[in-house]
């Protein structure tokens, strides 16, 4: 990791940081190269200059995962719902509407089966540019439908999770999500089912606290910030002088949190060999 | 969806149930019972105002309001503590150990706060490290092993934020703490009676029956944290709070408690006895209606039942 060079900032949430203006959400926060849209995305969101690990959208990690045409999306009808009637400084359906509007995503996670390498499995994708990736009950209901869909089939589930924790806008609810997912993992697992589960930047939170904690194997991407605070509430709470690489990917490795960290170019090969591996066990 | 709405669906789900009368065993008809009392609760307790939700958020956090210590002395007779999470530490803020509940042996597990400016901080406000979590979960696994009711009692701001909490695996260990609890075999009785505060509480909150004290708060950030977040301003806190609704008689509604745990007149902080003898009444109550069942069908039902919270889009 370059010295200062990624990003560990979750508040910022996919706009553009104050303190610097002219970045666009193309222009690499390492090494400021800027790239068209194309480029970017011919190349995995991973900057070609530095290795910068860009946020990739669900569809797009997707796409870079299951083989061609063998996607098939679940649970596509589950929404959220406003059950608090929540309204902070605009009204929760609002926030969701355009989200949806900016994402083309009807929630913050994509499940569904596919393929990778000729490898059945169950992918479950979060996107954070849709409310910051936050934990609402559509989102804890169609992680549980994944594990559910994994353990059905006999196959494992693949988790990819870009998160800044549970949804604030479903009060209580939202925090449910946390032992809603944990139960549904231990269903998959006495099932005999396995899951990974990959953090991208940023997990954290109650995402980091349920069930992206739990995978068989997890790795993570790199210069991804996994903690269950960020640094700027420790920061405030703390008053503590926070290391360079707080919370990073690599930092987590070091303290034996996770497995492994992949580049996003290795990751499908990485997990198509776990795949290979598991199959074993069914 | 309002609480009438909630108030229906629960209704409906009773009418359901009664139904279903030929299926039911007696796991049918505890469920049953657990509905109508939830609907009599429902149908006593008056829709709080922002305001009056927010007393509850004072109520909960009171300085004087009995902490799990001064529960344990009232209702646990030969207390032994456990301390230490057998790889690095003891941590203070929650305190865990064996001991006698109306003659039978418990586990038990909360959250402890401080009372003086000294003790506060040695408890670190009730803010658990990861040692924290650890200690609670080996002391389950010692329930586990030896069939002992697991009693937890919640009441935590939040977990720690801090930069040692982090390292040592914060959020991994929140996990692997609601994980345990998916897997136990014993009953689990947890109950909240202060604040109940994010992951750190619902870690040790993935029970059989969740109870909630009248005054007790339980949500998914402190009002704080989410007006610094939605309003930007912590000032804001008491708006948040009546928007993300933490009190009783609304967790009640959304179905995440099963029973709100009465309090004396004015609140838990004013009779510590009257307060733990209602406690301690509603625990063995619940306690009671679960002990004789099967480790399997405990473990599966706790599983259904969480597998279920939540309200999205089209409702099933």
């Amino acid at each position: 990791m370059t010295e200062g060079g990624v990003d560990v900032s979750i508040e910022r949430k996919g706009e553009t940081r104050a303190e610097d203006g002219r970045r666009g959400p193309n222009t690499c926060p390492s090494c400021h190269s800027h790239y068209r849209d194309d480029e970017l995305r011919a190349s995995l969101r991973v900057c070609p200059q530095c290795g910068h690990h860009f946020p990739m959208p669900a569809r797009e990690r997707i796409d870079s995962l299951a083989d061609p045409d063998t996607f098939e999306e679940e649970a596509l009808d589950v929404r959220s719902s406003d059950p608090l009637d929540f309204f902070d400084l605009r009204p929760y359906p609002e926030r969701l509407a355009e989200a949806e509007l900016e994402t083309g995503l009807g929630e913050a996670v994509v499940i569904g089966s596919a393929l990778l390498d000729s490898n059945p499995c169950e992918l479950a994708v979060m996107d954070f540019s849709f409310m910051g990736g936050s934990m609402g009950s559509a989102v804890g209901e169609k992680f549980a439908r994944a594990c559910e869909s994994a353990a059905e089939r006999s196959v494992p589930l693949v988790s990819v999770t870009a998160s800044g924790g549970a949804r604030m806008q479903e009060g209580i609810l939202s925090l449910m999500q946390l032992p809603k997912t944990v139960c549904a993992v231990e269903e998959l697992y006495d099932s005999g089912g396995a899951m990974f589960s990959v953090m991208a930047h940023p997990t954290t939170a109650g995402v980091l606290a349920s069930f992206a904690s739990l995978g068989d194997v997890i790795v993570a991407e790199p210069g991804a910030l996994l903690a269950f605070t960020g640094p700027r509430v420790v920061q405030q709470t703390t008053k503590e002088r926070l290391p360079d690489d707080f919370g990073l990917a690599e930092s987590n490795l070091r303290f034996g949190h996770i497995d492994g960290i992949v580049l996003r170019p290795d990751l499908k090969p990485f997990l198509a060999r776990l795949l290979r591996l598991f199959a074993n066990d069914r | 969806m309002t609480a009438d709405d909630q108030l229906l669906r629960l209704r409906e789900r009773l009418s359901r149930l009664k139904n279903m009368s030929l299926l039911g065993g007696a796991t049918l008809s505890s469920d049953l019972k657990r509905l109508q009392k939830q609907i009599e609760q429902l149908e006593a307790a008056p829709t709080l105002t922002g305001e009056q939700i927010w007393h509850s958020v004072e109520l909960a956090r009171h300085e004087k309001r009995p902490y799990t210590l001064d529960y344990v002395e009232r209702l646990i007779d030969d207390w032994v503590e456990l301390h230490g999470d057998r790889t690095r530490a003891d941590d203070p803020a929650i305190v865990a150990g064996i001991g006698r509940f109306n003659d039978r042996t418990v586990a038990l597990i909360g959250h402890q706060k401080g009372r003086d400016i000294k003790e506060r901080k040695y408890r670190n406000f009730g803010m658990a490290h990861p040692e924290g979590y650890r200690k609670a979960m080996r002391v389950m696994q010692l329930a586990e092993r030896h069939r002992f009711p697991v009693l937890t009692l919640i009441d935590t701001p939040g977990a720690w934020p801090g930069v040692a909490a982090e390292q040592h695996g914060q959020g991994g260990t929140l996990a692997r703490s609601h994980q345990l609890m998916a897997d136990l075999t014993v009953p689990v009785v947890a109950t909240i009676i202060g604040e109940g505060g994010s992951g750190g509480a619902s870690a040790i909150g993935l029970a059989d029956r969740v109870l909630m004290q009248e005054n007790a708060i339980y949500s998914v950030i402190t009002p704080e944290g989410c007006a610094a977040i939605l309003w930007r301003d912590a000032g804001q806190a008491q708006k948040a709070a009546a928007a993300f609704k933490p009190d009783a008689a609304h967790c009640l509604e959304l179905g995440v408690i099963d029973v709100i745990v009465p309090e004396p007149a004015g609140g838990a902080q004013n009779d510590y006895d009257e307060a733990a003898q209602l406690l301690g009444e509603s625990i063995e109550q619940e306690l009671g209606e679960i002990e004789d069942e099967s480790g399997t069908a405990l473990r599966r039902q706790r599983r259904a039942k969480f597998r279920s919270l939540g309200v999205f889009a089209p409702v099933l």
